[in-house]
């Protein structure tokens, strides 16, 4: 199949129709509206359910009823909408619910504004809802991958059974530029052993998230981490771009990771060892792989369009093995290739300085 | 022509300032060429400043966000006064000068004044002076071809209303109208 010129969330409404979504719930919010209208516009016509939920409350909850049938469903909307879902992404981990959440994020805390952010990084790892749980974050930084994680994530869902959020930001989701569809890549798990389809000739089952029984809960949420660490062990991704010989590794994911890459390119034009992470699952973190990098690192580089978000999990896989710094705007404010390569240039003639000093020494 | 290249693309809204980025882009597509769109997007309306950035590139395309273009193209006077400082040096910037009459301000960029609204107007009903002003863009860059930006004109004519299909001959007459103000020197360079 051919390129085609597409828009960041118009790819990833048609890639989830693709991935074999058969209800969307949502309710509209920029920058990420153009997923529900979208899949207005298509679903109904492929005898599949679209609704205009009331709120982002009932879009999620509406997930949870599609996905206790096994059926595949999503919802999608932007940080303060997203905000509003978190007590179900909670239940939706302990009752082991499939479903898939797209998130583009923009200016924040409150309403914030329409503008491209990622200052929804600890919202979507670090939780909101109660309790140990983790949802599985994919985060995509162009348009082709866009499509190939929102496929992925179906996958993910039924295949953990366990919430997947797809973690784009409003340049994603605004851009266009050329990808490809193909097909949806995944067999996917049955779910006859699990899902409510009617106890038509079986027992009765239940989906719950109520657990009373003494140690019952505790031994649920082994069982729900033993499986996190075999999604750990299973599913992390992450880009590596230039970093067999860098010195100074920079950091960064979504979009900021490819205006970071045209950094490294004009860095690596003028001779400097610098190198990109870029995480691709955000949970499972490739904590292992980043803290190997580090060992051969002279200096971290993490950036971000919030006030360091990533930065502790980077911090945390790095584990001292090398400085880490970290350059950031937020709100709105736009991370550019001038900017990045004006701090490299900054932080680079440190590193020179410092290679200076050790030879004196020698 | 090989190589990469950025443009912002600004007006007010319902000139079409939007529509003509994407239009540089399936035309980059059709070339087989890498590109990039991003719009200022949101709580524009008709009337309001929009504008795009675009990137053509015979390789891969890594930031949409870009610091300065190499061409800025100026619908309107506001566009003219918002982006002169964002062209690189040795680049040029398109006017408008129909709607703008700003004094350039700079040296070392191009101005390639251009009658659009005068010229559009006299030329079809209604008018594109978005498109007209990419026939000088491509004329003037020589990255894309003529023939490709009428080509996909013709494939878009066929996958909207009737009514909107009918306008694909002015269309098409606005572009080549546009490469020949270039082409023939209709305007001081």
């Amino acid at each position: 199949m051919a390129k085609v010129l597409v828009k960041g969330n118009e790819a990833i409404a048609q890639a989830a129709i693709n991935a074999g979504c058969q209800c969307y719930f949502g309710y509209p919010i920029t920058p990420q509206s153009e997923i529900g209208e979208y899949m207005g516009k298509h679903l109904p016509k492929l005898g599949r359910t679209f609704i205009t939920a009331e709120s982002e409350l009932a879009s999620i909850n509406m997930v949870i009823g599609a996905g206790t049938t096994g059926t595949k469903a999503m919802t999608s909307s932007s940080s303060c909408g997203i905000a509003l879902m978190q007590e179900a992404f909670s239940a939706m981990c302990c009752a082991e619910v499939p479903g898939v959440i797209v998130s583009v994020m923009r200016g924040g805390p409150g309403l914030g504004n329409i503008a491209p952010a990622q200052a929804d990084y600890f919202q979507a790892l670090k939780g909101g809802g109660n309790g140990d749980y983790k949802l599985i974050v994919l985060s995509p930084s162009t348009v082709q991958e866009a499509i190939d994680l929102t496929y992925k994530a179906f996958h993910l869902a039924l295949t953990y059974r366990n919430p997947v959020m797809l973690l784009a930001d409003g340049i994603l989701g605004q851009m266009m530029e050329p990808a490809e569809f193909g097909e949806y890549p995944y067999k996917d798990p049955d779910v006859s052993e699990w899902a409510l389809s009617g106890a038509n000739n079986r027992p009765a089952r239940n989906i719950v998230s109520l657990h009373m029984p003494e140690g019952a809960m505790e031994e649920l949420t082994n069982r729900i981490f033993e499986k996190y660490a075999l999604v750990a062990k299973n599913e992390t991704m992450y880009e590596d771009y230039m970093l067999k010989d860098a010195k100074l590794v920079l950091t960064a994911f979504g979009s900021v990771g490819r205006v970071a890459k045209a950094a490294v390119n004009r860095a690596r034009k003028m001779g400097m060892k610098v190198g990109l992470f870029r995480p691709i699952t955000l949970f499972p973190f490739p904590d292992k792989a980043l803290h190997q990098v580090a060992q051969n690192a002279d200096m971290i580089l993490d950036l971000e369009l919030n006030k360091g978000q990533m930065l502790l999990d980077v911090r945390s896989a790095v584990f001292g093995a090398c400085p880490v710094e970290f350059y950031g705007r937020t709100a709105g404010g736009l991370l550019t290739p001038d900017m990045i390569m004006a701090k490299i240039e900054e932080l680079y003639k440190k590193l020179d300085n410092t290679e200076e000093s050790k030879a004196g020494v020698r | 022509m090989e190589g990469e290249l950025s443009v912002i693309i600004s007006g007010f809204g319902g000139q079409g300032a939007l529509f003509a980025g994407i239009l540089l882009c399936h035309t980059a597509v059709l070339e087989g060429k890498h590109t990039t769109w991003f719009p200022s997007y949101g709580a524009e309306m008709r009337g309001g400043a929009v504008n795009c950035a675009v990137n053509i590139s015979d390789h891969d395309v890594p930031s949409p966000i870009i610091d300065k273009a190499d061409a800025v193209i100026a619908l309107n006077d506001a566009s003219q006064e918002k982006f002169e400082n964002k062209v690189k040096p040795g680049g040029f910037m398109i006017i408008n000068s129909s709607l703008s009459h700003h004094k350039p301000k700079r040296t070392d960029i191009k101005y390639i004044n251009i009658p659009l609204n005068e010229l559009a107007q006299k030329l079809t009903q209604p008018a594109f002076v978005n498109v007209m002003a990419l026939g000088a863009f491509i004329e003037k860059t020589g990255i894309l071809k003529l023939e490709s930006i009428k080509e996909v004109m013709k494939e878009m004519a066929k996958t909207v209303s009737a009514k909107k299909a009918a306008l694909l001959p002015n269309n098409l007459e606005c572009v080549e109208f546009g490469a020949n103000i270039i082409k023939n020197q209709l305007v001081t360079v």
